[in-house]
């Protein structure tokens, strides 16, 4: 597998697009640095930038990534090498590339402008670790609908979908609910809507460790009092993980019947 | 040496292997014929572990290949169409496989043979079809494997390297070794095949030497006793 997922990463540092996208990033943390002159201030922004902006990325990057490098994973299926592999280290290649240019592209600005004499070293960390979650959960999804789908132009269009109604849709949605059954207990439906969305996650999980959910009223109130401790932070963080599992999991299962 | 025991296999409605048996021994070059769509691909790729058979067991060396991997050590595969990562160059590609491979390799001697020294630093993504498949060739046949398949061999060579292809096949099989060659270029078969392999509705419809085939449909002339095959079909 480290193989393959050498290849893999090689091949995505050799593609214009890693670059782009890291160069995006560095640009990005230089401007807002540049406007907000502070690094707290400059860490809320980015949030809502990487909240969206990653997951549309990774799935992008996924999909193609996997009808572009088919015949050369037909090659791959014909060595010996277990199929699991050979999968596993593609999508964990595509992965760390996308978390590399993040981590890379956002690191240097803020560290050049003194981050660790700030106090956001920990928010900042934070969002950074919460992007790479969204990056290995979006590029897992995206190769899932790969996987189950022939068409090219099929899998690119419900990958985008999947993204905009984890990012767009499903919040509208949610909003809608919360109005329609305003007059019913809402603290846990709202908490549990949550977790099932890892952008809604994410999003609760950093505006709470940062110093602005008074903003939040009441609902911020029982999301305080859940994720704001040590244990709500636990347990997102867990759902996390399950969110990049999971979709691990279905797609060793779906490679198993596959035809290539 | 491989044994298909009883394997059907459907991709949604269309029924391509039904319920196929084949035997074939070691040593020799087996050419696999039919008609387009006739499943002798989808059957080199059940061999292969790529496409997995709704039913029925095919062995290799004695031991079942589904849900295996470490028997494809021992075979090289020439896939139809040579399409390569167009970012690695033609050595860079080499050295992979090698490195996925832990076996010797002679794929110097192979690279010579074809010509490809002024092409091993170039993108793969530039080179002309012919080119790909020359080096499709050098990957295939630079290990020292039991069994050689090669999924129409012949696309888009020029006569000296079809030449040259024709000597490496026959030089395999002077070790001993077994080749599955499917082919529509019936003079190809001809030329190189012991055994012919006829595909027919997802069943073996023939197997036997050149001259059974001849024998068998009253024709002295190879294309024509194979397109009287195809014509029983279309009847």
């Amino acid at each position: 597998m480290l193989k393959i997922l050498k290849y893999s990463f090689y091949d995505l540092m050799r593609s214009r697009w890693s670059y782009v996208y890291f160069l995006f990033y560095l640009l990005l943390g230089f401007v807002l640095l540049f406007l907000n002159n502070d690094v707290n201030k400059a860490v809320i922004t980015l949030m809502n930038i990487i909240i969206v902006l990653t997951p549309l990325i990774g799935t992008i990057f996924g999909v193609m990534y996997y009808y572009n490098s088919k015949e050369f994973t037909e090659l791959l299926l014909a060595q010996p090498i277990n199929r699991k592999k050979i999968f596993m280290g593609q999508y964990v290649g595509i992965s760390l590339s996308l978390t590399l240019s993040l981590v890379l592209g956002l690191g240097i600005p803020f560290i050049l402008y003194g981050l660790f004499k700030s106090t956001a070293i920990f928010n900042f960390t934070l969002l950074l670790i919460v992007g790479s979650f969204l990056n290995f959960i979006f590029v897992a999804l995206s190769y899932n609908i790969a996987l189950s789908t022939e068409n090219k132009i099929k899998g690119f269009g419900y990958a985008i979908l999947m993204w905009l109604f984890l990012a767009v849709i499903y919040d509208g949605v949610f909003l809608i609910s919360l109005v329609m059954f305003d007059e019913y207990p809402l603290d846990k439906f709202s908490l549990i809507a949550t977790m099932l969305n890892p952008i809604d996650l994410s999003r609760i999980l950093i505006l709470l460790k940062l110093d602005i959910s008074a903003l939040l009223g009441y609902t911020g109130a029982v999301f305080r009092k859940f994720f704001g401790t040590n244990f709500g932070m636990l347990i997102s963080m867990s759902i996390l993980v399950l969110w990049v599992i999971f979709p691990i999991f279905r797609m060793n299962r779906k490679l198993k019947r596959k035809d290539f | 040496m491989i044994q298909f025991k009883n394997i059907h296999k459907r991709f949604g409605k269309l029924t391509v292997l039904d319920g196929l048996d084949l035997d074939i021994k070691k040593g020799g070059i087996f050419a696999i014929l039919g008609p387009n769509g006739s499943g002798k691909t989808t059957l080199i790729k059940c061999l292969l572990g790529m496409v997995i058979p709704n039913k029925g067991d095919i062995t290799f060396e004695g031991k079942s290949v589904l849900k295996k991997w470490e028997y494809r050590n021992n075979l090289n595969y020439l896939p139809q169409i040579a399409n390569f990562p167009p970012n690695l160059t033609v050595i860079e590609l080499i050295n992979m496989v090698k490195n996925l491979r832990p076996k010797s390799s002679n794929e110097q001697e192979l690279i010579q043979l074809f010509g490809l020294k002024s092409f091993l630093n170039k993108k793969l993504g530039n080179l002309s079809g012919g080119t790909k498949q020359k080096v499709n060739l050098v990957l295939t046949f630079m290990f020292d494997s039991d069994l050689i398949i090669l999924d129409e061999p012949t696309t888009g060579l020029d006569p000296i390297s079809l030449i040259h292809l024709k000597e490496l096949i026959q030089k395999e099989k002077e070790k001993g070794k077994t080749i599955l060659i499917t082919t529509h270029i019936m003079s190809f078969v001809n030329e190189v095949a012991d055994e012919i392999v006829f595909l027919l509705d997802g069943k073996i419809y023939f197997k036997g030497s050149i001259d059974e085939l001849k024998k068998q449909t009253n024709n002295n002339n190879l294309e024509h006793a194979i397109a009287n095959l195809i014509s029983k079909q279309y009847a």
